[in-house]
């Protein structure tokens, strides 16, 4: 095909604007520019063909949403017209053939109704998370330098699968488990939208990396079968999936597809929330000030973390403004779908970005800049916009994990700012995502020093 | 004080009972919120600003119309 780089925009069947190209058309449409700058795309998108617009991904188009009233006619849309699953091929080698992408909303509640994610399983997730954080900090010393990349992808290993599948399976992990997952996230190119097996280094690399992690969870299975039946307050959900005869390869699936969510989401918000924090030492000193008062009289991280602590909060929620771990959310249209004044057709793939709805400047005045002081009152900058503030995306889909995820991300906060100061280990503006994998996780080197506070 | 939810939006978290637990119950069935008291006594503001502020799928507001 020929280069197509400045070319015209033309209008499709559905009468939406197709953007232009930044990177020549190699026969997958947009395909290139996804692979290096999804985002300079998505923000494109909006730049030339407003609140909706289209670019091609190999042979599927894909319309692209922004601003309060298309997000909400998106989010709003039940299962039955917009399909999640068909939307992510790049999962399907991940998580394995026959594990499911995401549950239905029904089935959504339901797990939070019996499962771990339910209010009150809250407090005690709050202390299994203190406890690893303090785990990993045991060997820091005075001070030391850490990769906030592999520190906090490994910490994020130890809190989800032990808050999620158990602390029995948790303690047979070691950080081979967190590298093997790294490399499944890794495993993401977006040239799995042509072909989810192709030919390619990562691909290769995660692939070998699922059966190593089926290796570690058979030698478990192999373990608890030699150790037979124990107590039932001693069984984690491990147990449970032996008993009923699965297989380790199904079983890992299940357990990769368990963790995935909120494994490289909530590892990039806390390596974000540190660098904003020190590039910003006002908001900084803000948040130190506030856990040191909250904290003055002993109390614990588990009991606190689980209440309102409005300036971290704030630094968190206006880290995940500007870094949202997932950039892009997709789904296949099922049934004709209205959004913003254009009926779309069924098999046409739609998608609303939060990196680009969460920097819309009539919604957040000056939205390159860090300013938690937008979430408190009378700003509340994130109610005021509940479907473009969307970090965490919107609707019946909205992460349904989320308030597992902010009370993790104050915990974590609470610890490592109570006993620690940090300092950056490189210029502030080196500190970059690296965006050419479809799940997006710190460029390294990002490295961070520390030093224990001396109170 | 007006409080008002949206059942579309609403997951079941429950949290809103923990926070302002006269205002909001819950439908065992529809599993959703239950709005108890449209419009609650002032005295309890703080308790709604935490329940619209803290639920985790954003289905609830207040507005200050009466």
């Amino acid at each position: 095909m020929t280069s197509t780089v400045g070319s015209t925009t033309d209008i499709t069947p559905q009468g939406i604007r197709e953007v232009s190209y930044a990177v020549a058309d190699d026969g997958y449409g947009h395909l290139a520019e996804m692979r290096v700058d999804p985002i300079g795309l998505f923000e494109r998108v909006r730049a030339e063909c407003g609140e909706i617009g289209r670019f091609r991904l190999a042979d599927k188009d894909v319309v692209l949403v922004s601003g309060a009233e298309a997000n909400e006619q998106f989010f709003r849309a039940p299962d039955s017209t917009l399909d999640q699953a068909a939307a992510y091929p790049f999962m399907t080698p991940i998580f394995g053939k026959g594990v499911v992408f995401d549950a239905s909303p029904e089935e959504r509640q339901q797990m939070l109704k019996n499962q771990a994610l339910r209010g009150d399983m809250m407090r005690g997730h709050a202390t299994t998370i203190e406890n690893e954080i303090n785990r990993m900090v045991a060997d820091w010393g005075d001070e030391g330098e850490i990769d906030l990349l592999d520190w906090f992808a490994e910490l994020t290993i130890y809190t989800t699968s032990s808050c999620l599948i158990g602390k029995p399976f948790r303690d047979e992990l070691d950080s081979s488990f967190a590298h093997y997952y790294h490399e499944l996230e890794q495993g993401t190119d977006a040239i799995a939208y042509v072909d989810p097996y192709a030919d390619i280094e990562s691909f290769h690399r995660r692939d070998a990396a699922r059966e190593k992690l089926v290796e570690l969870v058979q030698g478990i299975i192999d373990r608890r079968k030699v150790r037979g039946k124990v107590p039932k307050e001693d069984r984690d959900l491990l147990d449970v999936l032996i008993s009923i005869d699965m297989t380790a390869d199904y079983i890992t699936g299940i357990f990769i597809s368990m963790m995935f969510a909120g494994h490289h989401t909530s590892s990039g918000t806390a390596s974000w929330a540190l660098i904003e924090l020190m590039r910003n030492p006002d908001a900084m000193a803000t948040v130190v000030a506030e856990l040191d008062e909250l904290y003055a009289d002993g109390s614990e991280v588990s009991f606190q973390a689980l209440r309102s602590i409005p300036q971290l909060e704030a630094a968190l929620k206006e880290t995940l403004r500007l870094h949202p771990p997932l950039i892009i959310l997709m789904r296949v249209v099922q049934e004709e779908i209205e959004l913003a004044g254009h009926l779309i057709a069924p098999g046409t793939v739609v998608a609303a970005s939060p990196r680009v709805s969460n920097r819309i400047a009539e919604d957040f005045p000056e939205p390159e800049s860090f300013d938690p002081g937008r979430y408190l009152d009378p700003r509340q900058e994130d109610l005021q916009n509940r479907w473009t503030w969307i970090p965490f995306g919107a609707g019946k889909h909205r992460c349904v994990g989320n308030a597992f995820a902010m009370m993790q991300m104050k915990a974590i906060f609470s610890v490592i700012l109570r006993d620690y100061q940090f300092e950056m280990a490189q210029p502030p503006e080196a500190y970059a995502d690296d965006v050419s994998k479809m799940v997006i996780q710190l460029q390294q080197p990002c490295r961070v020093r520390y030093r224990r506070r001396v109170k | 004080m007006k409080v008002v939810a949206d059942l579309d939006l609403c997951q079941g978290h429950q949290m809103c009972q923990g926070e302002a637990p006269d205002v909001f119950g819950f439908d065992e069935d529809a599993d959703v919120v239950v709005v108890l008291q449209e419009h609650p006594d002032q005295s309890v503001r703080p308790q709604v600003r935490a329940a619209v502020q803290y639920c985790p799928a954003m289905a609830l507001a207040m507005t200050d119309e009466e």
